[in-house]
């Protein structure tokens, strides 16, 4: 399109002007399409419990599970770094895993979203858990969960 | 008294931005010489105005003035001094005022000092600015009032997020922001020589100082979040793809492109139409940046309350301008003729490829961070993340290293392919030599993105520094220094992110007093751990004792804080820096029988990244001044020789 209004060249000067503007919109094209295959395999849903347990994800697919950490469910192991606990949503609970260091606010009865995976033995096996940081700082997904900023109190109803 | 006036000033900025825009009408499109007298000083009395504006919120920080809506919320009267002046830009309405105070400083600036214009672009370009200013100062007084009063005054101030009480932090938004500015002027360049058709080297060296200028900013602004995450956090990562991050990554990769294709136009009076759609392009992703973050719609680390209208009012001003921009050079693009030509093989032809890859990484940037936006408004919740932007950044980015090794060494116009492959030689010697280095050294497979991150910093290293080879270096231009510093910039940035990437190890751990862990050669024992207090908040402190080799090389002591205003436990981590890495350290939760967690890291090389990443602000300094004051002279010998000449006074339309 370019190439063709610009009236003052000859046919030489379009012709550049035609193969930098077909690059561009290769080069465009090709990031699309580079964007929409990396996208397919590598974009990571959010399930709560209940809706992962209904779509069967299947095990090794990497997804983030967002729920409240049941009560009585977070127990330590001896080397002090492996913890298990539940999610839950209410509907569907479902065990997990992690190790490392846990944030400061994973607790029981609040609310976290765990990055990772599920095994084939279906506990969930996270590699990062996101944990609600503070009134204003939070994984975006809990917004629905658990927050309430008049009372700041936890509510699982939210949901 | 001190709100007033503050709000007083910005009104009749805000007014005086309105003259400007109907000043440089008048003058650009009817001619009318009498208005043009008064274009000038208006653009210099706005900009005082509005720096006064800042000066006054900074102002009612520092005196904690309470009965201000903003202060009250935003502020503590403990809070140490440098976070109180930091504070006034450390919220939403501050940050948008400080973003057009110095908005309105630079096109004071661009009326005061910018020399190489004809007059009638000059005007028209002050004229752009005063009409991107008019929609900041109508979006700051209508929906962002940074002076509003609080009645009845607040007893106390509601304090700043711990997160953010950091020197780091409080300098990093206030340098994004002014190389958003930055490319704000370009993109009012394009718009004045759109309008009077004037598209040419003189225009591409008018803007060239200001996008390097936004550009050294910008860079800096990065490379500091980068690190500031990366010791604030605790999670031993340098990037995250965080849409913050990501946000500040498009205005810089826009104008690394722009930069490029500026200097072709200077150099060589091609790729005009090309070079005008970046600088709309860079200023689109500013303003696209700023609506992510500003907007509330992205709720991460970074990002604020929600609320809707003024994400709504940032996206009317950014369909406004980029719409209007666009709409104007497709009206006008026709009138661009095509610049000079150049062969295949050629500097201007890599240069070409430089630019089209950073647009492609821009864009792979751009989908992944808007994408889960668009999910989420269709009901499904996704998150992007390090997967893919690992997997399509890091190719791309490896295709442009190597154009980054063959491009500086090319020559204008046209080359001889035999001779051009001789002068990479010892570039791609480089990175064969590392390849084998790698496969034969390494303890470790390593993964194929970090070892040819690898190769290829080695080969751009001496691809960059190839074009001073046979040169006397004293007659040298300051500028090419500049280059050549930016581009082994590259490779030691590159370096250290494929070494931390290949080579870290890590180590979790159960600690009780006593313990000791061994980590790449490095001896940890934890000592103790006791409480401490600081201004306005308490921890647990580790002491932690480093040996190598049987000597004591050090002690770190990381923290787990708790802050009181408002009450938020952070992580301290620490990081002993030796020539060779960094050993990073955090200091978990308690655990029961005295024990704690700890988590250790060894990241080889990883200061690299940031050397790197200051190699390349460096290399842009150097550039500025040696572009301006090769510029100023090239000035001084046209005054002396010519008479000033008549100016091109084309109507619009």
């Amino acid at each position: 399109m370019v190439a063709v209004t610009s009236n003052r060249s000859g046919p030489k000067r379009k012709h550049q002007r035609l193969v930098l503007v077909l690059l561009a919109l290769a080069a465009m094209i090709g990031g699309v399409l580079l964007a929409m295959s990396a996208l397919r395999s590598q974009a990571a849903y959010f399930y709560t419990p209940a809706e992962a347990l209904a779509a069967k994800v299947e095990p090794g697919r990497a997804i983030r599970l967002g729920g409240m950490v049941e009560a009585g469910s977070i127990k330590r192991h001896g080397d002090g770094t492996t913890v298990d606990f539940r999610l839950t949503d209410g509907e569907a609970t479902v065990p997990a895993t992690f190790t490392g260091i846990t944030p400061d606010l994973f607790a029981e009865n609040s609310g976290a979203v765990a990055e990772g995976a599920f095994g084939p033995d279906g506990v969930f096996r996270a590699t990062n858990i996101l944990a609600k940081h503070d009134e204003r700082y939070m994984p975006r997904e809990m917004e629905g969960i658990d927050y309430d900023p008049q009372t700041h109190q936890v509510d699982s109803s939210g949901q | 008294m001190i709100a007033e006036a503050g709000l007083a000033a910005l009104w009749l900025a805000a007014t005086l931005a309105g003259l400007q825009l109907l000043l440089a009408w008048a003058a650009v499109a009817q001619g009318n010489a009498q208005a043009a007298r008064f274009i000038r000083p208006l653009a210099v009395a706005q900009g005082a105005l509005a720096g006064l504006a800042m000066v006054a919120l900074i102002i009612l920080f520092l005196i904690s003035d309470m009965s201000v809506y903003l202060v009250a919320a935003n502020s503590h009267s403990m809070k140490p001094f440098i976070y109180k002046f930091a504070g006034a830009w450390g919220n939403h309405e501050g940050s948008m005022l400080l973003w057009i105070a110095v908005m309105s400083v630079a096109g004071a600036a661009v009326a005061l000092f910018e020399r190489s214009l004809d007059r009638a672009t000059h005007f028209a370009t002050l004229g752009a600015q005063a009409a991107i200013s008019l929609g900041f100062y109508a979006f700051l007084l209508l929906a962002s009032n940074p002076f509003q009063r609080l009645n009845p005054p607040a007893a106390e101030g509601q304090g700043l997020n711990p997160l953010l009480q950091d020197p780091g932090l409080a300098f990093h938004p206030p340098t994004l922001y002014f190389g958003y500015v930055g490319l704000s002027v370009a993109f009012s360049f394009a718009v004045g020589a759109l309008l009077t058709r004037q598209v040419n080297a003189r225009f591409a060296r008018a803007i060239r100082p200001w996008v390097l200028g936004a550009w050294v900013l910008l860079t800096f602004g990065i490379a500091a979040g980068s690190y500031w995450a990366y010791y604030e956090l605790g999670w031993g990562g340098w990037w995250f793809w965080d849409p913050v991050e990501n946000a500040s990554l498009m205005p810089w990769l826009a104008a690394t492109a722009l930069l490029h294709s500026a200097s072709v136009l200077a150099a060589r009076d091609a790729l005009r139409a090309w070079t005008i759609m970046l600088a709309v392009v860079a200023f689109a992703m500013s303003m696209i940046g700023t609506f992510l973050v500003r907007s509330g719609i992205l709720t991460s680390v970074h990002a604020f309350a929600v609320d809707p209208t003024r994400g709504s009012f940032i996206l009317i001003l950014l369909g406004l301008y980029i719409g209007g921009a666009l709409a104007l050079f497709a009206m006008r693009v026709h009138t661009v003729n095509e610049g000079a030509r150049f062969d295949p093989l050629s500097r201007e032809a890599l240069l070409v490829v430089n630019n089209l890859l950073l647009c492609v990484i821009l864009g792979l940037v751009l989908i992944g961070t808007l994408y889960p936006l668009l999910t989420e408004m269709l009901g499904q919740s996704v998150s992007v993340g390090p997967p893919y932007f690992n997997a399509v950044i890091g190719p791309v980015t490896l295709v442009l290293m190597a154009a980054l090794v063959v491009g500086p060494l090319l020559r204008w116009r046209r080359d001889e392919p035999k001779a051009a492959i001789w002068r990479t030689a010892p570039a791609i010697l480089a990175g064969l030599l590392t390849l084998v280095a790698v496969l034969v050294f390494a303890d470790r497979p390593v993964g194929w993105l970090p070892l040819f991150g690898l190769v290829m910093a080695a080969a751009v290293a001496v691809a960059s520094i190839a074009p001073l080879w046979k040169r006397n270096l004293l007659r040298t231009p300051l500028f090419t220094y500049g280059m050549v510093l930016a581009h082994l910039g590259c490779a030691v940035s590159l370096a250290g992110m494929a070494s931390e990437t290949a080579f870290s190890s890590e180590r979790l751990a159960a600690a009780a007093p006593g313990d000791s862990f061994e980590i790449s050669g490095y001896t940890v024992t934890l000592d103790q751990v006791r409480p401490f207090a600081g201004p306005n908040w308490t921890a647990m402190e580790a002491v932690l004792l480093i040996h190598r080799d049987g000597k004591l090389i050090g002690t770190a002591r990381p923290q787990a804080r708790y802050f009181t205003d408002p009450p938020t436990p952070t992580n301290e981590s620490v990081q002993l820096t030796r020539w060779n890495g960094q050993l990073y350290l955090v200091l978990g939760e308690a655990l029961e029988n005295g024990r704690w967690q700890l988590r250790i890291w060894w990241k080889p090389f990883v200061t690299l990244i940031w050397g790197g990443a200051g190699l390349i602000a460096l290399g842009g300094v150097l550039a500025l001044i040696g572009r301006v004051r090769r510029e100023r002279k090239q000035a001084r010998k046209a005054a002396s020789v010519d008479a000033p000449l008549g100016h091109p006074q084309e109507a619009l339309a």
